[in-house]
C-alpha cells in the first residue's frame, strides 16, 4: 500500500488534493455531514490512519470535546466519528477573532478492511481522540500449513 | 470600544530553535467590559508546559507538542500534522499582565487578559440642572 507521510508539510492544497486522490484510492470516498457552521471546513474532524500489526489506528484532534460529547461507531469497514462541540459562550460579549468551530459533526470513513467491533477501543485526552481498531478475524492473514507427506 | 483590539499577527516566519513544524492554533477572542478572553484549541500538548509571554502590548503563546508517533510511521491517510503551536498577537488594548491568567483543559487554552482600570468603559451620568 502506498505510504503518505507529512513530513516536511507540503501546502494545504496540495495536501487536499493528495488526499482527495488518497480517499479515492484507499478509503473508497469519505461522506460527510456537517451543519450548521462545521460545514465551511471541508471535512471535521481531520483524520490520521495508520497500520500496526494487525491493527488500525485512528486519532483526531477534538479540542474543547470531553469524553461525553464523541459518539464512535464501527459497522464492518466503516468508522464514524460524531460529536458536538459547544458554542462559546456569546453574552453580551463581543468577538475580535471567531476561527473556532462549534456544532455538531459526523464524519465517516471507510477503512481498508473490516475491524473487530467488539474490540475498538477509543480515548479522549487533551482534545486527542485515539481509536484502536483491530483487524477482524475475516481480514487476516491465515497462514496455510502446507503439509508433507 | 475599540476595534480589532488584537490585530493581526506578526508577519513573517516564526523562527525556532528546535527543528520541526509550528502550527498556529485556531482561536476566539471576545471582548468583555473588564477583560479580554482568547481561547485557543491546542490539542495534546500539558497545560504545565505551555509558555505565555506578554511584553510590549505583545502576546505570545507557545504550547509544545511530543511526537505521538514515530517519525517513520506509514500513514493510511494523514489529514493533518503534528507538532508545536505558536502563535503571537499585538494587543492595543491596555492589559494589565500582572493578572493574566490562563487554564488548560481538554486541549483548549483559556487565557483571561484582564484590562487595566483606565481601559474600563466608565458609564458617565449627564447631570440635568
Amino acid at each position: 500500500m502506498t505510504a503518505w507521510r507529512t513530513n516536511g508539510l507540503p501546502s494545504v492544497n496540495q495536501l487536499r488534493t493528495e488526499m482527495d486522490r488518497l480517499v479515492g484510492d484507499f478509503f473508497g470516498g469519505v461522506s460527510t455531514a456537517m451543519p450548521r457552521t462545521f460545514a465551511s471546513i471541508r471535512a471535521f474532524p481531520a483524520v490520521n490512519v495508520w497500520e500496526k500489526g494487525n491493527e488500525l489506528f485512528a486519532e483526531a484532534e477534538l479540542a474543547g470535546l470531553k469524553t461525553e460529547d464523541v459518539d464512535i461507531s464501527v459497522t464492518g469497514n466503516e468508522l464514524t466519528i460524531r460529536g458536538r462541540r459547544p458554542e462559546a459562550a456569546a453574552d453580551e460579549a463581543l468577538f475580535h477573532r471567531r476561527e473556532r468551530g462549534a456544532g455538531e459533526f459526523s464524519r465517516t470513513l471507510r477503512l481498508p478492511y473490516e475491524v473487530d467491533g467488539q474490540h475498538v477501543e477509543a480515548t479522549l485526552r487533551d482534545g486527542v481522540l485515539s481509536i484502536r481498531l483491530p483487524k477482524a478475524a475475516s481480514a487476516r492473514p491465515r497462514k496455510i500449513h502446507v503439509a508433507a507427506k | 470600544m475599540t476595534e480589532a483590539t488584537l490585530q493581526k499577527e506578526a508577519h513573517g516566519d516564526v523562527e525556532t530553535t528546535r527543528t520541526g513544524q509550528v502550527y498556529r492554533p485556531n482561536v476566539d477572542i471576545l471582548e468583555r467590559p473588564d477583560e479580554l478572553l482568547l481561547a485557543a484549541d491546542m490539542p495534546g500538548t500539558r497545560g504545565e508546559a505551555i509558555d505565555i509571554h506578554f511584553e510590549d502590548g505583545e502576546l505570545t503563546i507557545r504550547g509544545p507538542v511530543a511526537a505521538r508517533q514515530p517519525a517513520d510511521t506509514n500513514y493510511l491517510l494523514s489529514e493533518y500534522g503534528v507538532g508545536d503551536f505558536y502563535r503571537t498577537f499585538r494587543v492595543s488594548e491596555q492589559i494589565d499582565a500582572s493578572r493574566i491568567a490562563a487554564e488548560y483543559a481538554d486541549g483548549v487554552l483559556t487565557l483571561h487578559l484582564p484590562k487595566v482600570e483606565a481601559a474600563k468603559p466608565r458609564k458617565i451620568t449627564v447631570h440635568s440642572k
